[in-house]
């Protein structure tokens, strides 16, 4: 099947998500969308998959004009898609999930699911997916969700497939074998649209790479294209991909984690009996695949998780057991996972949102009243130092683009003196452009002799700014190794298979 | 732990409870209530014989009647349930859950514990058991009517606060139309009629204009309390020849089977409506588990965003089923006027609703949970009525409060580990 965008433009009030893109998928071909966070990558093939309507321009399917109404007809059409969030149902079977929508029955609306069952076993083991369709979805891993989502695409007998950033939860050996996965499907026949920032993996699979930057197209190239052209293609000038980072000169120990304990409210060891140390003057980056207990990690040392047992000191003072602010005034800076929810008051201006800390605290308040001049004076050399691009230190800092919005939460974090700093996902969807400026940013407060934890799910960016890198897997941790570990080695490790041989160094 | 562990894959997983000892809830709430049991209901027992008749002398079958002696019966019961408690709480040190039979059985005989201890205290010693539970399916059948009602409108992504309202409106109605067609069976259908409205403004107000579902709830309910009474005090007070006697639906008994004891006139004795409960139970839990449509509907209140991709149009199948919720509430309220009594007065729901609400949570999401929750609710009524007749030491008021307070601890006590529909009372937006 022959699949053409033709001028699609899609407006969200007056902004252009995308305008006037053209791409053509061939038969039988992986066809990569490369693209920064906000591209517009997820916005095109929803129009594609008929969840969005286009503003303008036309899906053509083998010669023939489509308009589709919503993804049933998308479906109809031969066209699947996983989405980046799993569109499964947790509390129904595999085989319930796959059903929904195309419902096999027999008179009278009768579900028969044993035909889905037979149809998801042949599939299964086509590819090889080891599937059972009466698991329930909530209890699968992520790996094996995402098979049920191809299955489901599958079973509708889709000839084009849309995986948007498939590989985002997944750990680098799961990845490995989703491109497998890729390549199977490929060669029996099925089209792919990866969509991906992953310029390692669309390099690895792709046929074809068509990169899009703001809603457009800006060119297509081959696979065998050198990563510094795709990323400079991609980001818009040059980029350095990799970081000028001096060797850690690390001094004295002073933050110490002893058997960290946190207990979920149904009684599960969300973070169980971690113990780590960071000097002085040197990053421990933790990696892992989501959701392995990292954010319970990070919130239990700045005081904001509930069951927590074990010990944390800095500079030898206990921090567990301390009010928030207690522990931020130890010389803690915090940078949240997400910052829209807990790293910025989004309706609050950006000057407002840079004292949140210290908006009590002179020179900002005196007594009762606060200084809105002195407030306006550090939002501008804040803006100036950290480079926040922000039409006015009053604009709200919930208009800001994703990497502003970060610049504004590390900003804020690092303007007071610092005894250690953590930053959870410092540059999740923040564009290639920020990501250099706040590493740079993080590896500078190294310098200067902070203690820092970095938290990261994504490895390039641990091997970035590690010196030591920790890895947890379902809250343990399975091992400390030095920031030289190849890959794979780390890759096994967020699988939860221990480090061997590495030596542990305390 | 200075070194890191080097644990492999299979030893990582997760520790969950193991070591750890599951809830005290349940052992420490048997123990307690077993010991009241005993003290209470047997050492401090009445020492008159309660009778509990199991057939009416009219019955084709008439089986002799049970006399259990107040102390004695009260004290072996008592021990029974400390037997219970005890297993419960060898459970517990041995680190395990009890089963989940263990609260229903123990939950039964304490009420029969509690029965022959009211009873055997009573002027007059002697209930008909049969009774009591004839008339506890009566009561309920509104109940259960409503609580379906809920079910269907949770299950799909719309909390249904209005319950309270679609029975009013479907009993105002009902007495209305019956009256002035001079044919009950028109009315009851024209009380699914007054339902189904009642829940398309619900409909419209929280699935189009996404307008907090629990506002529109408890408006709409204030709403039709209001418009019933200003149209009863207006129209059926000064006219109730012409408006307000709406007849009844007729007994329809089954030969033969309306004749066993006890099950016969809860099963086999039923008006059409009456019938209709037990068939939209079971149709409503075949339709939700095993149909298409179900599977469609569940997974519209549980993740309306997949469903919207796997070509299931989330905001119509929402619609249609909150007014078919609606409908099927309606013919719950004209139980209170079409069977109950012959007549409207005003809000004659008087609150069943919300304890409709609280069956569906009590009975899991579930159309049989609920059925089951309904007729518990409908038990606690109906005790409260008869023990009222048969004259007991407890003030009526203390027993006026016993459905309401069945409900507070059904639904705090026990409910606990239950999980509503995931998407239930938030609106979808696409995109």
């Amino acid at each position: 099947m022959k699949l053409e965008l033709k001028g699609i433009s899609k407006a969200f009030g007056t902004f252009y998500a995308n305008q006037d893109i053209d791409l053509v998928v061939e038969p039988g071909q992986i066809h990569c969308l490369l693209g920064e966070n906000g591209a517009g990558k997820s916005t095109l093939m929803n129009v594609l998959y008929g969840l969005y309507e286009p503003t303008a321009g036309q899906i053509v399917v083998d010669g023939e004009v489509m308009n589709f109404r919503g993804p049933g007809d998308a479906m109809a059409a031969g066209i699947g898609m996983v989405h980046q969030h799993f569109m499964l149902v947790p509390v129904f079977t595999v085989a319930e999930n796959v059903a929904l929508g195309a419902e096999p029955t027999t008179f009278g609306g009768i579900l028969s699911i044993d035909q889905t069952r037979k149809k998801i076993r042949e599939i299964s083991d086509k590819y090889g997916f080891d599937v059972d369709p009466d698991a329930l979805v909530e209890d699968l891993p992520v790996g094996v969700q995402q098979r049920v989502e191809i299955i489901k695409a599958l079973v509708r007998e889709a000839k084009v497939l849309i995986l948007d950033e498939p590989t985002a939860v997944l750990t680098p050996q799961e990845t490995d074998e989703l491109l497998d996965i890729m390549r199977q499907l490929k060669t029996s026949g099925t089209s792919i649209v990866f969509i991906s920032h992953k310029l390692r993996e669309v390099k690895a699979v792709a046929d074809v790479i068509t990169v899009i930057r703001r809603g457009k197209v800006v060119g297509d190239a081959p696979p065998s294209a050198p990563t510094a052209e795709l990323a400079s293609m991609m980001v818009g000038r040059a980029v350095s991909l990799t970081l000028d980072k001096g060797p850690a000169n690390r001094k004295e120990t002073t933050f110490v984690v002893k058997d960290l304990t946190v207990r979920a409210p149904n009684g599960t060891y969300v973070v169980d009996g971690i113990s780590f140390d960071i000097a002085q003057g040197e990053i421990l980056a933790v990696a892992g695949v989501q959701g392995n207990g990292q954010t319970e990690m990070t919130e239990a040392i700045l005081g904001i998780q509930e069951h927590v047992t074990g010990s944390v000191t800095l500079d030898g003072k206990e921090l567990l057991g301390l009010p928030v602010k207690e522990v931020l005034r130890s010389g803690v800076g915090f940078v949240p996972e997400d910052r829209t929810v807990d790293g910025l008051v989004g309706p609050f201006s950006v000057a407002e949102n840079l004292v949140l800390d210290l908006y009590d605290k002179a020179p900002f308040a005196k007594r009762m009243s606060m200084s809105p001049a002195k407030v306006e004076q550090n939002a501008k050399a804040k803006i100036e130092e950290f480079d926040i691009r922000t039409p006015s230190a009053g604009a709200a800092a919930g208009t800001l683009s994703g990497g502003n919005q970060q610049k504004v939460v590390m900003a804020r974090e690092l303007s007071r003196p610092l005894r250690l700093f953590i930053a959870s996902q410092p540059t999740r969807g923040v564009d290639v452009g920020s990501i250099e400026f706040l590493h740079k940013r993080i590896v500078a407060e190294r310098d200067v002799g902070t203690p820092v934890l970095i938290v990261s799910t994504e490895l390039d960016e641990v091997i970035e700014l590690a010196d030591r890198i920790a890895v947890l897997y379902k809250g343990k941790l399975v091992g400390i190794v030095p920031s030289g570990t190849p890959r794979d080695t780390l890759g096994l490790m967020m699988a939860g298979v221990g480090a061997e041989g590495v030596s542990h160094e305390h | 732990m200075s070194t890191a562990t080097t644990a492999p894959a299979s030893g990582a997983a997760a520790r969950t409870t193991a070591g750890e000892r599951p809830p005290l809830k349940v052992p420490v709430s048997l123990s307690v209530l077993a010991l009241v049991a005993l003290v209470f209901f047997g050492l401090l027992g009445p020492g008159k014989t309660a009778e509990m008749k199991v057939s009416d002398p009219g019955d084709a079958i008439v089986l002799p009647s049970i006399a259990i002696p107040g102390q004695v019966g009260g004290i072996v019961m008592g021990v029974l349930l400390l037997a219970a408690a005890a297993y419960s709480v060898y459970l517990w040190t041995q680190g395990r859950r009890s089963p989940r039979w263990l609260p229903i059985v123990f939950a039964v005989v304490f009420v029969f514990s509690l029965l022959v201890w009211i009873v055997a205290g009573a002027r007059q010693p002697s209930i008909s058991l049969a009774g009591l539970i004839a008339g506890s399916v009566t009561l309920a059948v509104p109940l259960v009517f409503g609580s379906l009602s809920g079910v269907l409108c949770e299950r799909v992504g719309v909390v249904n606060i209005a319950i309270e309202g679609q029975l009013l409106g479907g009993a105002f109605t009902a007495a209305l139309v019956a009256t002035v067609t001079r044919n009950a069976y028109i009315g009851l259908i024209a009380a699914a009629a007054a339902g189904a409205t009642v829940s398309m403004v619900l409909a419209v107000f929280s699935i189009k204009y996404l307008v907090n579902q629990i506002i529109v709830g408890v408006v709409l309910n204030v709403l039709v309390s209001g418009l019933t009474g200003f149209l009863f005090g207006t129209i059926m007070v000064p006219n109730k020849a012409l408006f307000n006697t709406p007849g009844r639906l007729d007994i329809i008994p089954i030969p033969l089977l309306a004749d066993l004891p006890i099950i016969g006139p809860i099963l086999f004795r039923q008006s059409v409506a009456g019938y209709l409960m037990y068939i939209a139970v079971a149709v409503v839990w075949f339709g939700l588990f095993k149909t298409k449509w179900g599977l469609r509907v569940r997974a519209v209140g549980e993740h309306p965003q997949a469903a919207d991709t796997l070509g299931v149009n989330v905001n119509a199948t929402r619609f249609w089923n909150v007014t078919l919720g609606g409908a099927i509430a309606g013919i719950g309220g004209a139980i209170f006027t079409l069977v109950t009594i012959d007549s409207f007065t005003q809000e004659i729901s008087g609150g069943r609703g919300f304890i409709a609400l609280a069956a569906l949570i009590f009975g899991r999401w579930n159309p049989i949970g609920a059925f089951l929750a309904s007729l518990l609710f409908g038990f606690a009524y109906n005790l409260q009525s008869i023990l009222g007749i048969i004259g007991t030491p407890v003030p009526s008021q203390f027993m006026a409060m016993l459905p309401y307070l069945v409900t507070v601890f059904a639904v705090a006590g026990l409910v606990g580990r239950s999980r509503p529909p995931a998407a239930s009372g938030i609106p979808y937006v696409k995109g």
